[in-house]
């Protein structure tokens, strides 16, 4: 999937994930989280996955994390691809 | 077992995820009138997500798909049904055309996800004029269809009349709603309380509810859930009856003898089942169900 376009999914609230997707040449992932030291690397972990899965190879993805679980994380990612890319689906 | 069926909506992932503590029956999972246009999408995602991975023990999961006529119902029913939802809780409900549409949506998706067709169940929510005119077709609409729901507030607007604490504008179709409910032997489910702080409100709303002959209702609050589980608590007379009942016709079983007569009065089938719910609802309140009761058979 190509990232073709800006898109944003979640909120800032407790429990959630926000997400912020933008075209970009490269892969950039950056993450923001109050357990960034105790979970920073399960979340990017997950994320990865979720990026492999929809063949997503470029793209600047920006976390915001407040402490979501994973299954709010995948939810979260999967809206922000599907409203970034123009195919509207996984491809 | 369903006396209390808590909304959550879709979009919140904190309260989703408090639904795994709730001590709620039933968990409905909200993606209509809670979640705005424009973030239909991302509660579809988080809901099917929370489904496929949060343990919600047994209370059963129901989701509140978009209504029929949105254009979002397809997605929500494929992307429910993949996530293993127990019951539909299907909006607008006019007629039995909408839960056959729906029907149908729900046996492709079964199909697509590999689950058996049929195992999802679907609980109507009639919430217009039109919707409790046609309660009775719609409860025979599908075997799907495993209860009745009232949508009181926007019943109210379709009548042109204002919801009050005393519900007596609603009356009518309370009752019409439970007798075609009970015609069909479905459940029939209360509208919600909605004022979240009017404790003894929502208490005498339900017993009234109950009294009716509803089996269950939504809830839009947490606080309401010990409320409502008090008030379709049965009486200590009646469990004592069907304690007493249970006993005389599993005695009247082991002799071989056919119809029962119980304190002078034939017992019938509905009746024995009235008096299981009764003996169910005191277990689930943790009172004790194999004490010796006295009976005169015959």
């Amino acid at each position: 999937m190509k990232v073709d376009k800006k898109a944003r999914a979640g909120t800032l609230e407790s429990g959630d994930l926000f997400v912020t997707i933008e075209p970009s040449e490269k892969l950039e992932i950056s993450l923001e989280s109050p357990v960034k030291d105790q979970y920073g690397d399960a979340i990017l972990q997950t994320v990865r996955e979720l990026l492999d899965q929809w063949g997503v190879e470029s793209g600047r993805i920006t976390l915001a994390d407040q402490g979501a679980l994973d299954c709010t994380i995948r939810a979260r990612l999967t809206t922000a691809l599907r409203r970034a890319g123009s195919q509207g689906d996984k491809s | 077992m369903r006396r209390s069926l808590l909304f959550i909506p879709g979009n919140r992932p904190n309260m989703i995820q408090n639904g795994e503590v709730l001590p709620a029956d039933a968990l409905i999972f909200d993606l209509e009138d809670s979640v705005v246009a424009q973030d239909k999408d991302a509660a579809r995602d988080l809901v099917a997500q929370a489904l496929s991975s949060l343990d919600f023990g047994s209370r059963e999961r129901l989701v509140r798909i978009n209504g029929m006529d949105t254009g979002l119902a397809g997605a929500d029913l494929d992307a429910m049904v993949g996530s293993g939802v127990d019951t539909i809780l299907l909006p607008k409900v006019m007629g039995a055309g909408t839960v056959e549409e729906a029907a149908s949506l729900l046996e492709h998706a079964e199909r697509a996800h590999d689950r058996q067709v049929g195992s999802t169940s679907i609980v109507a929510l009639l919430e217009t004029a039109l919707g409790i005119e046609r309660a009775f077709e719609v409860a025979g609409a599908s075997p799907r269809v495993t209860g009745l729901a009232l949508g009181g507030e926007d019943l109210s607007a379709d009548l042109g009349c204002s919801r009050t604490r005393e519900g007596w504008e609603i009356f009518y179709s309370r009752s019409r709603l439970v007798l075609a409910a009970k015609a069909h032997g479905l459940d029939a489910l209360d509208t919600p309380f909605i004022d979240v702080h009017d404790l003894e409100g929502c208490r005498l709303d339900t017993l009234f509810a109950k009294q009716l002959g509803f089996t269950g209702k939504l809830c839009i609050s947490p606080f309401h859930l010990e409320v409502i589980h008090q008030a379709f608590m049965p009486g200590k007379e009646e469990i004592d009856y069907a304690r007493a009942l249970i006993l005389a016709m599993k005695e009247s079983e082991a002799l071989g003898q056919g119809a029962l007569s119980f304190r002078g009065r034939m017992i019938d089938p509905p009746v024995l089942r009235q008096a299981q719910r009764m003996l169910e609802l005191a277990g689930l309140a943790g009172l004790p169900l194999d004490e010796e009761a006295d009976h005169d058979q015959g």
